[in-house]
């Protein structure tokens, strides 16, 4: 009798939600401390300024100000906040502005008060003389003659040019039937978690210990950086992440802030509190996406693509966060999609603007690539007349082709994209959605069916294929504690994803325990062995690795130790019913609480053996791993306003093997969201003065209830060879093959009209334009 | 200046400055942080509370304006040890991820079904369109508040 897992596999309710469903649970707001003060930041107006003086006596002498700092308080005795991505011009990035704006929010003086309503009284005190400079906002003018530089060190504002040559693409723009050539925008956007960043710093000045509590993905890698720029020892300073309100790739950073109100604990030796503002999230916490991408595309009649040409235009903003310039390559290494293509060539630019940095947003270059990708299959069936269904599978990767070696260099680890792609078909019912089309085409009805079929890269590794600092591997420690309940440690830092439960559910199984033997422990760096943390879709694939190396090697000390209790070989036993059993008879069997004991009180003792039960493991993944699926969404457009309705949303994705379903539609449910959101919604602008337009969330289109659809999901199973569990990944899935589906949904839409492509966002206003311009002519 | 009113059934009276924002005096002077800060702009819903029963954006809502009312917060929900069905729904549902949102999302959904005890899922997309989840993608919530409904009506049934 086979011993048969019990929780993974199953819809378990998160052990995660009593504490955050009663209102008990600790976000970095909720931190207080004997003494605590408030900081509140002053923030340029102007998108390039020179600043000529800053008056802070009037905030000085408020009653209940404590300090008030501007950057010639701190010149000289802060680093830089640093970018780790490699590129040729990387500035220095002051806490505070030194003699010079260059974006709006751009943070100038700090004050520290009682509480924040003295702050703000004191920050609306300080008088900031400014001579304006022009600014430069479009990124395509930004290494114009002339444009206004932003770091006058470098003489122009290119961060980086990366360039990828390949003469088979010219020979293939050389000899193929027809080339399409076209331009897309993956506009700028803003993660918008629903808890904005917040830093409480606590210095001790008798141990000489920082403890920093700040909403982050990544505490150990924030410890490194803080630690760095404060020119402490990593041993001196404790990160801690308690509970975190999301994230969604722009808590993957080190910020100004974290520095600054650690500074402000030591220099003042009382705990400081910082409280992003709604405002402040949208002109200071990072963006995401803000490609431009101009392409080429030799095809064949039949609907092959033979090659990718791509020039990138990416705007990194004013200065240069953790990951900025590393996020573009992934644009450019994965924009071949689900595809056997060839060749591919391109060129990234990257340049400053006089914006808020851009750096990692859910997905990270991925759904930039898979809208190179599926704009380009449905592009290519508008040009030869083809079913965009039918142009997918003329390019596919065979499913017998992998691991497949792309032409960036990659390897996908597994796929077989068709059967996705025949699920999705199959919900939907294909060709019943296209007869159904054709018919409400009859009666002047705008109805479109959009197909995206995506694949993305996630629990990116080994090591070396990230920037240094930024490793690829993840930690663990398990622990048996002596009355037999199970404590793991764990590098990544969930917020959100749910690993409390997973990591729990794959503890209990592989011991024989209760799911309530275990608690899963994160986000302190005073507790937790260094760990990377939670991002790249990696917790479990890369994460939940290296708890199954902490938990085989416990496995083993347990076997050896029960093996001489029992008088069986240790490989004939099992975990079962909190006892360890014969595998080939679970009724001959000892408690496992028995074992423990033995462990820690060491009565039969084994030569060679260390008394205890704990267990440390770094997995380093030994590739990628390669998630990938097909969504199909019907929409309609009311030409009278230009609002897209939906019809059906179905989603089928391949995350290989899956161990928490409530969980995975959890993620993929909420990816599909941002994806949408991108699609229709949302886009950072700001003016040609640089001013940012969107700063609340009344004008930045967040999506609500009520303009979401109803998602209808499945699921096809293709295990990852890479990890243990055969998992892929699941937290940016949805995002990726969302944006391309719903707008291909929309310009299928719009096809009777002659309308070939329209740049995201699809606004109603926009459509209702568009629509209008083609009917007139 | 100074406020009386009652939270979560318990009464009490502090000094405050006019200027403090009910969500401010929850959290800091009642001491009550479940309730969360997610914009100041009464655009996100985090922050959402009952007065007197009904949903409020307690960060556009000054302690002043609550003087003599009624407050829930969602410390309030459960009741001598048991879950509110609203808070089994959001977690037998999934219905939350991060949860920052979750306090105020649950409040929304205790107005509608004081209200409407048999919501349509369009009723209830209507009736939270004031609080945003930036994580569930919302369909799981729906089901939570379905799935409270239905606990809810079962429960006045005896």
């Amino acid at each position: 009798m086979a011993v048969v897992p019990k929780f993974v596999g199953e819809r378990i309710k998160r052990r995660e939600d009593p504490r955050l469903i009663t209102g008990t649970a600790t976000y970095v707001d909720d931190v207080r401390l004997p003494g605590m003060l408030s900081a509140i930041i002053l923030r340029s107006p102007h998108a390039h300024a020179k600043i000529n003086s800053i008056d802070v006596e009037a905030a000085r002498k408020l009653p209940g100000v404590v300090a008030v700092l501007t950057g010639a308080d701190l010149k000289g005795k802060l680093g830089s906040i640093p970018c780790v991505a490699p590129a040729e011009h990387i500035p220095f990035h002051p806490v505070l502005a030194q003699g010079k704006v260059r974006y709006v929010g751009e943070a100038v003086a700090v004050a520290v008060a009682a509480n924040p309503y003295l702050a703000q009284d004191a920050v609306d005190l300080i008088d900031v003389d400014y001579d304006p400079l022009d600014a430069v906002v479009d990124p395509e003018q930004a290494l114009a003659d002339g444009a206004p530089i932003l770091h006058e060190e470098f003489g122009n504002n290119l961060v980086t040019r990366a360039l990828v040559p390949n003469p088979a693409v010219d020979e293939a723009l050389a000899k193929a039937d027809r080339v399409i050539k076209f331009r897309v925008v993956n506009q700028r956007l803003a993660p918008i978690p629903m808890e904005g960043r917040g830093v409480v710093a606590q210095w001790n000045p008798g141990t000489e210990q920082l403890i920093v509590w700040t909403s982050t993905q990544i505490p150990h890698l924030l410890r490194s950086a803080l630690a760095g720029v404060l020119g402490l020892g990593e041993h001196r300073v404790r990160v801690i992440a308690p509970e975190v309100g999301g994230g969604f790739g722009c808590k993957l950073n080190f910020y100004r802030e974290e520095a600054l109100t650690a500074h402000l604990s030591m220099t003042l030796g009382r705990p400081v509190k910082w409280i992003e503002r709604r405002r402040e999230n949208f002109a200071t916490t990072t963006h995401g996406r803000d490609q431009i991408t101009y392409l080429e595309v030799p095809i064949k009649n039949d609907g092959t693509v033979l090659a990718i040409k791509a020039k990138f235009i990416c705007d990194m903003g004013a200065y240069l966060q953790l990951l900025t310039p590393a996020i573009p390559g992934f644009s450019g290494l994965m924009m071949t999609g689900c595809y056997k293509i060839p060749a591919i060539a391109f060129e990234q630019v990257m340049v400053f603007t006089n914006k808020m940095a851009t750096d990692a947003y859910r997905g990270a270059g991925r759904p930039e690539a898979a809208y190179i990708a599926e704009r380009t299959m449905d592009l290519v069936a508008a040009e030869l007349g083809l079913d965009p269904v039918a142009v997918r599978r003329r390019n596919f990767i065979p499913k017998d082709a992998f691991p497949f070696a792309t032409c960036a260099g990659l390897v996908y680890d597994s796929g077989d994209y068709e059967r996705a792609l025949d699920k999705a078909l199959a919900m939907v019912d294909y060709p019943k959605a296209r007869a159904e089309q054709a018919e409400a085409r009859k009666h002047g009805r705008y109805v479109g069916i959009g197909v995206a079929s995506y694949v993305e890269i996630c629990g990116i590794g080994p090591s070396a294929m990230l920037p240094p600092g930024v490793p690829g591997w993840e930690s663990s420690t398990v622990r048996i504690e002596p009355d037999g309940h199970v404590t793991v440690l764990t590098g990544i830092s969930p917020h959100g994803q749910g690993q409390e439960t997973t990591f729990a559910q794959m503890t209990a199984d592989a011991f024989g325990i209760d799911i309530d033997d275990i608690t899963v422990v994160h986000g302190d760096t005073g507790i937790v062995q260094y760990g990377v943390g939670t991002f790249g879709s990696r917790g479990l694939s890369v994460g939940g690795a290296a708890l199954m190396m902490s938990v085989g090697k416990l496995q083993d000390k347990l076997r050896k130790i029960a093996s001489t209790m029992m008088e069986a070989p240790p490989e004939q036993l099992a975990f079962t019913n909190r006892t360890v059993a014969l595998a080939s008879d679970l009724s001959k069997s000892i408690p496992l609480k028995s074992v423990v004991d033995a462990a820690y009180g060491w009565k039969i003792p084994i030569p060679g053996m260390e008394p205890g039960l704990d267990a440390t493991s770094f997995f380093e993944p030994p590739g990628c791993t390669f998630p990938f699926g097909t969504h199909i969404a019907v929409v309609e457009i009311d030409p009278d306003t230009g609002l897209v309705k939906f019809l059906r949303y179905v989603a089928v994705d391949d995350c290989g093997n899956i161990l928490s379903p409530l969980l995975v539609e959890g993620q993929v449910h909420g990816g599909i969201a941002q994806g949408i959101a991108q699609a229709l919604y949302e886009e950072v602008v700001y003016d040609e003065g640089g001013q940012l337009v969107t700063a609340t969330l009344m004008d930045y289109a967040v999506p609500r209830a009520n303009m979401l659809p109803h998602y209808e999901l499945g699921n096809t199973v293709t295990p990852s060879p890479l990890n243990p569990m055969g998992v892929k990944g699941v937290g940016e899935a949805g995002t990726i093959g969302s944006t391309p589906c719903v707008v291909n949904a929309v310009m299928d839409a719009l096809k009777p009209l002659g309308i070939r492509h329209i740049d995201m966002p699809l606004r109603p206003e926009k459509l209702w334009r568009a629509i209008h311009e083609a009917k007139k002519a | 200046m100074r406020v009386n009113l009652t939270i979560n059934g318990h009464p009490r009276g502090d000094e405050i400055e006019p200027r403090m924002l009910l969500v401010h005096y929850l959290r800091e002077v009642a001491g009550l942080t479940g309730t969360h800060v997610g914009c100041e702009s009464t655009l996100c819903g985090a922050c959402t509370v009952l007065l007197d029963g009904r949903a409020v954006k307690s960060c556009t809502v000054l302690a002043a304006q609550a003087d003599g009312a009624t407050i829930t917060t969602v410390e309030g929900l459960a009741h001598d040890g048991k879950l509110h069905p609203i808070q089994d729904g959001f977690w037998e549902e999934h219905g939350l991820q991060c949860g920052y949102c979750t306090p105020g999302m649950m409040m929304a959904a205790a107005d509608l079904l004081s209200r409407n005890t048999s919501p349509s899922d369009a009723d209830i997309r209507h009736a939270i369109e004031g609080n945003l989840c930036r994580c569930t993608g919302y369909q799981h919530i729906i089901k939570a508040v379905q799935n409270a409904a239905e606990k809810m009506r079962s429960a006045s049934r005896g």
